[in-house]
């Protein structure tokens, strides 16, 4: 059988090299700041108090700044939310204050400055909690990567899945270092849409990887590379329409879903090109440098192999 | 070619029909209702109902209906502004012996009910409310079990003439025994081993000449004790939600020593935090008459006494030994004492606590007797430069009156500040006394204007992006994309029936890992769709494309999903609430877009191209 025709004929291993170059640039910058800066956690994570109030109209926040100064919070952050009717106030964890009144207080401090306020949320995290959640975000990404590891090496092969999860650890450090270097907050909510983005990208790659196996086991006279840039070429106008479909939606909730939802969609919109881009210029060179053979697939070589030949 | 049986075809119906039938009940709006439940001795019954009508007849407030159900009586209305006019002549008819909370009624028909359709929960951060997570602090627990025993160890030590010297809380757990010499300490051993089973007792030889042993909890003990005092407190709290008067409250235990407390539509955040938050108990103890308490301000502090401050700052000596615990509360009600016009509370004990208290008072009328209020808080200070949670236990004795008279079932404390006072120390009383102090380590409130807030925006992210992606396909696939379209919708009528039979929460997160679902389901459409477009352009026929376009890129999308749910999974298994949401709504999407995506678009596509010639798929 021949190589088929395809739409796009793209020559997307010769470009691997800058591939490399530039994701090595991103990682290299991403975990620079995340040493030098860090991430910049919220309340969830470090613990402490976050309020959300709502005024009737716009408010002035150096007013409000100026009566939390002068009381017992003098450590308290506030940023609008959103709008200039909403105002973000964040108490760090911090000595002698008995943290479940700190709400209440911050609450009739700014009662008393005469204007029309309403609580819209509070919360409030145990410095022992937040510890927790971070270990336990951890040992989530780290568990999510082993599941995927093995899923893939029993369904295709080792080398790939060696590839798939360099691609996966790409987009997560890069993630990550994107939110380090913005200073976007860190929640919760993030290292959901960071996992999420762990099985989009994953989704994508599979994609390719599925078809180059298939191109492997009919195309008979072609070397790794074309068999690679042939599988990319093929699958490439499915990846930018879903890529595109999700980015369509997450636009919409980036938009439309208020600012409670905002890291979540910066987070996952953020690993989606990244993810997109990753399955093709990471997870396929990473896979093709370990040396991927034809006979790595067929169906001859049965020991340990033949799981990776099921369809 | 491309035919689906008969059989097929009904599958598909059937599913379908199963999903809009349990997605329906989610369009019916909420009334706005109360629900009387019953706290304490009474019971909501036909008699209640007719209570409440009558009352409500009388106020002239009129009510859509009136339903008793297992445990708790359902009023709806027609208005907000009726319901909480109503409230107010419900207590005042029922009293204190019942709760009465202001809801939101599904107004699911009777037709639908039958079949088990309920409509979603909604989650915290879209109706508003508060969540609490609490932790029971167990090395308390441990040590006030350790402590029952104290009084237990002196008197078998003293009845069989054991000779010891003390017996104190040993520095490092359990209670350390001192002897007069080593032969009365394996006196003591033995005694000890045969008595009490549940106690561990090791000899103390390092770093003393003294005789002594240490006398410690097992570990089988322990672990009971923990557990009891976890299921201790998840009764309490209901108590005393129910006493804040909260419908469908979530009250579970978390792990092995936390507590999550949700209470929906709360609005008086302060007051539930300061009744959940504030743990408080009473302590019954003699006051010292033979010793000056200033000798014990000054530090000598006799033994078997301990020095307590009063209200107003005077010191005062009590006896060690505890006389009666809150534990034996089983009512308290605030009011004002007929004699004095001073606001006072009305303690009832149980049978036990009522004999020792007999007891205790009979021999000791003319003495006084003083009441304990033990608090506990929480405060967050440094320590080596890391902030940790400090445990402050505050204890103040209320009250030392004279007992007048040998006490019993029921009797006064007085000695108070305000009646509102009173009425809390009732409440938090009556609310039973916890075994082990506990306290709020997360707390997340969301205000009511909020959760309506979250609840438009949230739908509206879904309803546009929705219609973006719908717009796409068909521009881009033509009729296939109309069929992915009608793909895409069922998916959501799936996904909401599902969440509604299995009566997960619906929270924020959750509408996001829909919207995710939704451009994620897209994927297994244009993987199919794409492939059937190359296989046209490699030549074959129009149906031999879409049957190989279906056959190839299955595998495709049951690995990319599959691998996909693994991170669901994850997600899932490490949750806290919001997260656990995402992963619940991401799962369901992706199991059904499986159905919808493959199944049902190929029963359309079989439907309007199978079994017939046709030269050119519009695609």
């Amino acid at each position: 059988m021949e190589m088929q025709k395809t739409r796009f004929n793209f020559d997307f291993m010769s470009k691997r090299k800058v591939g490399l170059v530039v994701s090595s640039l991103l990682i290299i910058m991403s975990i620079i700041s995340m040493s030098m800066e860090g991430l910049t956690f919220g309340v969830d994570f470090t613990g402490g108090t976050l309020i959300e109030v709502g005024y009737s109209e716009s408010v002035d926040l150096e007013s409000i700044r100026t009566s939390l100064i002068n009381s017992e919070f003098k450590d308290a952050v506030t940023q609008y939310f959103g709008s200039a009717n909403d105002v973000l106030i964040r108490i760090p964890p911090s000595e002698g204050l008995n943290s479940a009144d700190i709400s209440n207080r911050i609450l009739s401090l700014l009662k008393d400055t005469g204007s029309n306020v309403e609580m819209r949320r509070i919360e409030f995290v145990g410095p022992q909690v937040g510890e927790e959640l971070k270990d336990d975000g951890g040992l989530a990404m780290i568990y999510a990567l082993m599941g995927i590891f093995i899923y893939v090496a029993l369904r295709f092969q080792r080398r790939f899945a060696v590839g798939a999860i360099a691609a996966l650890v790409h987009d997560v450090l890069i993630t990550l270092g994107i939110f380090s270097i913005t200073h976007f907050d860190f929640d919760l909510t993030v290292l959901a849409a960071i996992l999420a983005v762990i099985g989009y990208s994953l989704n994508d790659t599979i994609v390719v990887f599925d078809r180059v196996r298939e191109n492997f086991h009919k195309v008979r006279e072609a070397t790794p590379i074309e068999i690679f840039n042939v599988s990319l070429n093929q699958t490439l106008s499915r990846t930018l329409v879903t890529s595109l479909t999700t980015l369509l939606v997450l636009a919409a909730l980036f938009i439309f879903g208020g600012e409670i939802i905002h890291s979540f969609a910066t987070a996952l919109i953020i690993g989606v090109l990244i993810g997109t881009y990753s399955s093709i210029f990471v997870a396929s060179p990473v896979t093709l440098a370990l040396g991927i053979t034809k006979e790595d697939l067929m169906p001859v070589q049965k020991e340990g192999a033949d799981l990776d030949t099921m369809p | 070619m491309n035919r689906y049986s008969p059989w097929k075809y009904s599958f598909i119906l059937l599913l379908i029909g199963l999903g809009v039938l349990f997605a329906l009940p989610n369009l019916y709006d909420k009334d706005p209702s109360l629900q009387i439940s019953a706290s304490g001795v009474s019971e909501v019954s036909e008699l209640t109902e007719f209570q409440v009508s009558t009352a409500l007849e009388e106020a002239g407030i009129a009510f859509k209906s009136m339903k008793v159900g297992l445990e708790n009586l359902t009023i709806r209305f027609n208005d907000t502004g009726t319901q909480l006019k109503a409230k107010s002549v419900v207590e005042k008819s029922l009293g204190r012996n019942y709760s009465v909370a202001l809801n939101l009624a599904p107004a699911t028909p009777d037709w639908l009910a039958k079949f088990g359709a309920e409509p979603m929960f909604l989650g915290l951060d879209l109706r508003g409310g508060v969540h609490f997570l609490m932790q029971v602090d167990m090395e308390a627990a441990i040590s006030k079990a350790e402590d029952r025993y104290m009084s237990d160890l002196r008197s078998i030590l003293r009845e069989n003439k054991v000779r010891y010297k003390t017996i104190t809380r040993n520095k490092t757990g359990g209670l350390l025994v001192r002897f007069k010499d080593d032969s009365e300490r394996d006196n003591g051993q033995s005694l000890i081993e045969d008595e009490f089973q549940e106690l561990d007792v090791t000899i103390l030889e390092a770093g003393s000449d003294e005789s002594q042993l240490v006398a410690k909890l097992k570990e089988q003990v322990v672990l009971e004790t923990q557990k009891l005092a976890l299921q201790q407190n998840i009764t309490t709290l209901r108590k005393r939600v129910n006493e804040l008067g909260v419908a469908e409250p979530v009250i579970q235990q978390q792990g092995l020593s936390r507590v999550v407390v949700q209470l929906p539509g709360v609005q008086d955040t302060a007051k539930a935090k300061n009744i959940l938050g504030a743990t408080a108990t009473l302590e019954f103890r003699m006051v010292d008459e033979d010793h000056a308490a200033q000798d014990a301000v000054d530090g000598r502090v006799p033994a078997g006494s301990k020095l307590y401050y009063q209200r107003g700052g005077q010191p005062i000596l009590l006896e060690k030994q505890v006389m009666l615990t809150g534990d034996s509360i089983i009512d308290a009600a605030s009011g004002i004492d007929g004699l004095s016009g001073q606001p006072n509370v009305t303690i009832t004990l149980d049978g036990k606590g009522a004999k020792r208290m007999s007891a205790a008072t009979r021999d000791n009328v003319g003495k006084r007797l003083a009441v304990v209020f033990i608090e506990n808080k929480i405060e967050v200070v440094e320590k080596n430069g890391e902030l940790v949670e400090k445990k402050e236990v505050i204890e103040e004795v209320i009250n030392a009156a004279v007992i007048r008279e040998q006490l019993g079932k029921r009797f006064q404390i007085t000695g108070l500040e305000s009646t509102k006072e009173a009425r809390t120390l009732a409440l938090l009383l009556r609310a039973g006394a916890l075994a082990a102090p506990i306290y709020i380590i997360e707390e997340r409130t969301v205000g009511p204007s909020l959760g309506q807030d979250n609840i438009d925006k949230g739908f509206n992210s879904v309803l546009i992006g929705f219609a973006l992606v719908l717009v796409f396909m068909v521009v881009y696939y033509k009729v296939f994309g109309l069929i992915a379209n009608v793909a895409l919708a069922l998916n959501l009528v799936l996904i909401v029936a599902l969440l509604s039979l299995l009566q997960a929460t619906l929270t924020l997160p959750g509408i996001a890992g829909i919207v995710l679902t939704v451009g994620m389901a897209v994927d297994a459409n244009v993987l199919i769709f794409e492939r059937i477009r190359e296989e046209i352009r490699n030549g074959n026929s129009p149906q031999a494309s879409i049957h190989s376009g279906y056959e190839k890129a299955f595998s495709t999308i049951a690995d990319a999903n599959i691998t996909t749910l693994i991170a669901a999974l994850v997600l899932f298994s490490f949750g806290t609430g919001p997260i656990k949401g995402f992963a619940v709504t991401l799962s369901l999407g992706i199991l059904s877009s499986m159905f919808t995506a493959i199944m049902v678009t190929r029963g359309l596509v079989n439907l309007i191209y199978g079994g017939r010639r046709i030269e050119k798929l519009k695609i």
